[in-house]
């Protein structure tokens, strides 16, 4: 193998697995060291820099950070990334001394942005700073889209949200709110520098089965009807309520039925339970409120009695695994079953929808009616006009939201600067800073926590369940979120290796305790895996390869199970090896927070 | 001296022995040796050989003197018996260990200065007996604890770390243990694992006196460029003679492809030594030419490592006393104190 470039910023930005996997790419070891030295303010500013909500993320993000987690392969549970977030929002200080100064003095261009949801407030975010105009526009009477009309109180308590959202608000945002955008040539007319397009993903599926007319008065689509209930227009659902669907919509309907006194609510879902889109915390919270979820049901039909709904018809079917991690399903012969009900909430999905977007106006979309946009900057076809959020791929997750918002802004930045917005754009990099302070000091704590993951206290049930307003999960306090930031194995603490130092002497092979670390003939990556000390099997975890060394052998460590404990820098008695911390700059306006 | 703890997590693929056991749980307390020192490397050979071997960890009796090298066996096999004796003294405690139970593995690790200087009368005397064990001497060269002394096997004009030679004749452990009555003799090197752990592997099983010569590096007084035992100097002045590959009974024995010519050796517990002569004519069953070979490449520079002598078949100290089969220390009253009868038989038998 050719020896590793450890200057290519995504090398080590790799390694540091839980940043990787982030959308925006958060810092997360950093955010969590500065909660170990409870600087929670500084860790919260931190994340508020990458993310942009972290007390509202902290509590509701999807957390593709946390199967990524180096922990889940060294022991077992990953590190509660997430829920270390909310610590640092829960016990941040006063912040007004971090946020970015807006100038008073505009830059002359004026920007447009559609929606009031997480993407529009986060483009708002990084391009108010550099002088620009921002006008909003919303149909909802206030800002936070659909963290505000879908994500029931009791995930997201509302001064949570008004808090983060009020931030960027008041960093000087127009905002123009009861606005409901019929046209966007309408928009396009009033002439602006630049639009961003951040309408969401708006409208839910439903389904068309035999009765469905019939009982329109009984049904509702999942997000209309949260939203409802989140404006205050739905305080209350009675009789039996049948939630259809397996995704997070299906949870916080169910859940939030529960709340608002509904007599029995059952989930049912047409396929297997290991394949619903539902994260895994949101099912067991759902079941440990007493929700049962029905799996391998497909619906067939409503039965009803003059109108009136009184059931449906479910087929049964088993899941027959297709060898691919997926499933077809067959039916079992077992007669359908009518489950009765008196209400049915409809999950099963949602869908771009701008039908305010003249198929004229000269943005382009594909034929599931997604706008045609370039992945690097979120220019759609036209010039002028950006899109991010669930309005540019799909229904996502506001972490992504917050993603595409960076790279819309840089994009919005660039052009209305004269610049050219692909060539231009900030690169990547990578400082490597040696965390050496003298003889068996390390400036981190390399000391492994053998701890298991922390559990995160929760409200009393039966008080949670009888008050929508009520959050369920408490957080960590500061004890416990000290504890579980000690979890954290510092993964941006990268061993660093020094060819021309390394006398070979084995110390490092022999203390590392994880066998990351062999010296051995230079050889093809596959040959090369499975010649190390202990086989590298894990092939999405990279081996850094040095160059030759004075025996003709190479070192090879592969990064798959690396504690950053540091053991080997400290066994090398020529500091062949160094524990230095990787810095990555990833491409975004502005950097508010102090590392 | 290092003060991050080693953590107990381990490498989810690491191989579990027939024991159940991982090769981390043959380690020991983490090591206060300096960073580098080549005696950490054999440790971690010795734990290696242990495990892949699946010998139960608290049947092994590991004895040593003084000095660095002497302190390694704190830092291996944590759950076995273990004595640190006086300085050049560990070869009487290895002998008691040994007769009281033969049962136990014993290992015994030693310095150069341990050995062949305050040692060495104990030493001579441990080899020609045969004690039924494995002798491992850390040869760096030097008195490593007390700060980089020259010892007796550091090579003439080889010099200090300030420049200044050693005026006298090296003492060579291998051509004496080959000398006065070892059955196993090898030499290796910390640098080398490869060869070292099978080295170590069939000095376990051998029966009979078991020594296996270390070239061990000193990183803190001799690693440096007038040394004959530093890295770079081994590296560049070692001659590999016969390598070994341990075989487990009943083990598949793989083809490989590596030179040389092969010959196999049974040893007693059904193993199965497998020799690979990387010099055609070299016999390492011939005691003379083996001692003859070691002399000549030392004048010629050159440090000869490998299994240079093995003699299986020999007698050890237990067979030439006719001990009984039962280790000493199981021996019940009625077998030590067999009564008057038996005494008057004694007696009779010396009127
Ligand atoms: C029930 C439910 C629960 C969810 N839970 C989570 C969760 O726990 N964690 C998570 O990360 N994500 C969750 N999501 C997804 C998340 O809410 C979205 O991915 C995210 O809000 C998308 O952000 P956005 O800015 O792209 O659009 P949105 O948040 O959808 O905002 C779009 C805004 O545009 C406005 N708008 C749309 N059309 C018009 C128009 N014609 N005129 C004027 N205004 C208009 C809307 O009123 C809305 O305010 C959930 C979604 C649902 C449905
Ligand atoms: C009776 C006695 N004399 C002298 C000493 C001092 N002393 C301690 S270690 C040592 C030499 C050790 O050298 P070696 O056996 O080669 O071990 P190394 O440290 O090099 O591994 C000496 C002379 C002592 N401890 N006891
Ligand atoms: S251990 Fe810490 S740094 Fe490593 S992946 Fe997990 S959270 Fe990130
Ligand atoms: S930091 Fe070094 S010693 Fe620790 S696990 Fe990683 S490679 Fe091994
Ligand atoms: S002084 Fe020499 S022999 Fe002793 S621990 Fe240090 S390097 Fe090893
Ligand atoms: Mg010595």
């Amino acid at each position: 193998m050719k020896a590793t470039n450890i200057a290519d910023p995504n090398y080590f930005h790799k390694v540091v697995d839980c940043q990787w996997a982030c959308p925006a790419h958060t810092p997360v070891p950093d955010y969590i060291r500065l909660i170990a030295e409870e600087r929670y303010t500084e860790a919260y500013m931190l994340n508020w820099d990458s993310n942009v909500f972290p007390g509202i993320l902290g509590r509701t993000c999807d957390r593709p950070c946390e199967p990524a987690c180096r922990r889940v392969r060294t022991e077992e549970k990953p590190v509660a990334i997430c829920r270390l977030k909310r610590v640092a929002a829960d016990h941040k200080g006063d912040i007004s001394a971090y946020m970015p100064r807006v100038p008073k003095k505009k830059n002359g261009k004026r920007i447009c942005l559609m929606g009031a949801g997480p993407a529009s407030l986060a483009v708002a975010r990084d391009l108010l700073p550099f002088g620009y105009e921002i006008d909003m526009f919303d149909r909802d009477p206030a800002g936070g889209g659909m963290m505000r009309s879908q994500i029931p109180a009791f995930r997201l308590p509302a001064d949570v949200l008004e808090e983060e959202v009020d931030l960027i608000l008041d960093m000087g945002v127009n905002a123009h709110f009861g606005y409901e955008i019929t046209s966007m040539k309408q928009m396009l007319d009033m002439d602006y520098d630049a639009y961003f397009v951040g309408t969401g993903a708006p409208r839910g599926r439903d389904l068309d089965l035999p009765g469905r007319q019939e009982v329109d008065d009984h049904i509702s689509i999942g997000i209309d009807w949260l939203s409802s209930v989140a404006f205050g227009h739905t305080s209350s659902i009675s009789g039996k309520v049948i939630v259809m669907g397996g995704g997070n919509t299906a949870m916080d309907c169910c859940r939030t039925s529960k709340r608002l006194g509904a007599e029995r609510v059952t989930v049912v879902v047409r396929s297997a339970f290991d394949v619903m889109k539902a994260s895994e915390w949101e099912k067991e919270d759902a079941m440990s409120e007493g929700i049962p979820i029905i799996n391998n049901r497909p619906p067939k039909e409503f039965l009803h009695d003059n109108g009136k709904l009184t059931g449906i018809v479910f087929e049964c079917v088993k899941p027959i695994p297709d060898g691919k991690g997926r499933y077809r399903y067959e039916p079992t012969g077992e007669p359908d079953v009518v489950m009765e009900c008196d209400h049915v909430l409809m999950a099963i999905g949602q869908e771009n929808h701008c039908p305010w977007v003249e198929r004229d106006a000269g943005i382009e979309f594909d034929k599931w009616d997604c706008p045609i946009l370039d992945e690097d900057t979120l220019q759609s076809s036209h010039p002028k006009v950006f899109f991010g959020g669930d309005s540019a791929l799909g229904p996502e997750n506001i972490i992504w939201a917050s993603a595409h918002a960076h790279k819309a802004a840089i994009s919005i930045h660039l052009m209305c600067q004269g610049k050219d917005i692909k060539q231009d754009r900030p690169p990547e990099g990578v400082n490597l800073i040696s965390q050496k302070m003298g003889i068996h000091q390390w400036s981190y704590d390399a000391e492994h926590d053998a701890s298991k993951r922390f559990i995160v206290p929760h409200a009393n049930k039966r008080k949670a369940l009888d008050n929508i307003k009520i959050e369920v999960e408490l957080g960590f306090d500061a004890r416990l979120g000290l504890k579980e930031a000690q979890r954290c194995l510092n993964c941006d603490v990268q061993t660093v290796f020094t060819e021309k130092l390394c006398i070979e002497c084995d110390a490092c092979v022999d203390i590392c305790p994880m066998d990351c670390i062999t010296f051995t003939d230079n050889a093809e990556e596959g040959e090369l895996r499975a010649a190390l000390t202990a086989p590298a099997e894990n092939d999405e975890q990279d081996l850094y390869v040095s160059e030759s060394l004075t025996t003709g052998r190479v070192m090879v460590k592969d990064e798959d199970v690396c504690l950053h404990c540091g053991l080997c820098a400290e066994r090398c008695p020529t500091h062949a090896w160094d524990m230095q911390k990787s810095v990555i700059h990833v491409p975004q306006l502005g950097s508010y927070a102090t590392r | 001296m290092t003060y991050v703890v080693k953590p107990r997590v381990r490498h989810p693929l690491l191989p579990i022995n027939e024991l159940g056991l991982t090769r981390r749980d043959y380690e020991g307390a983490v090591s206060t040796l300096c960073a580098g020192c080549g005696h950490d490397s054999v440790s971690a050979a010795i734990v290696q050989a242990c495990a892949e071997l699946a010998l139960p960890p608290h049947k092994f009796a590991k004895v040593s003197g003084i000095g660095c090298s002497s302190k390694t066996p704190s830092y291996f096999l944590s759950h076995s018996h273990g004595f640190n004796a006086v300085h050049g003294r560990m070869p009487s405690v290895a002998t008691g260990a040994n007769l009281a139970n033969r049962e136990l593995y014993c290992i015994g690790v030693s310095g150069d200065g341990d050995s062949a200087s305050i040692g060495i009368g104990q030493f001579a005397h441990i080899v020609r007996r045969r004690i039924n064990m494995l002798y491992i001497v850390d040869n760096n060269g030097t008195y490593g604890l007390t700060k980089g002394q020259f010892s007796a096997t550091n090579d003439k004009g080889s010099t200090s770390k300030k420049g200044v030679p050693n005026l006298y004749e090296p003492i060579d452990l291998v051509s004496m243990a080959l000398q006065i009555g070892a059955s196993f003799v090898a030499r290796s090197f910390s640098g080398d694992k490869r060869q070292l752990v099978p080295l170590i592997q069939a000095g376990l099983v051998h029966k009979g006196f078991a020594f296996i010569d270390v070239i061990s590096p000193c990183v803190a007084f001799n690693n440096h460029n007038g040394s004959t035992k530093s890295y770079d100097y081994v590296r560049d002045h070692s001659e590999r003679l016969v390598s070994a590959d341990y075989i487990a009974a009943g083990e598949e024995i793989t083809v490989d492809y590596e030179s040389g010519s092969l010959e196999d050796v049974a040893m007693p517990d059904g193993s199965t030594l497998r020799l690979r002569k990387l010099e055609e004519d070299y016999d390492p069953r011939d005691r003379v030419q083996a001692l003859t070979h070691v002399q000549r490449a030392a004048e010629a520079g050159e440090v000869v490592t490998g299994l240079l002598y093995v003699d299986p078949d020999a007698a050890d100290c237990h067979d030439a006393l006719g001990t009984p089969a039962a280790p000493l220390n199981s021996l019940d009253e009625s077998a030590l104190c067999p009564g008057a009868a038996a005494l008057e038989g004694v007696n009779a038998q010396l009127q």
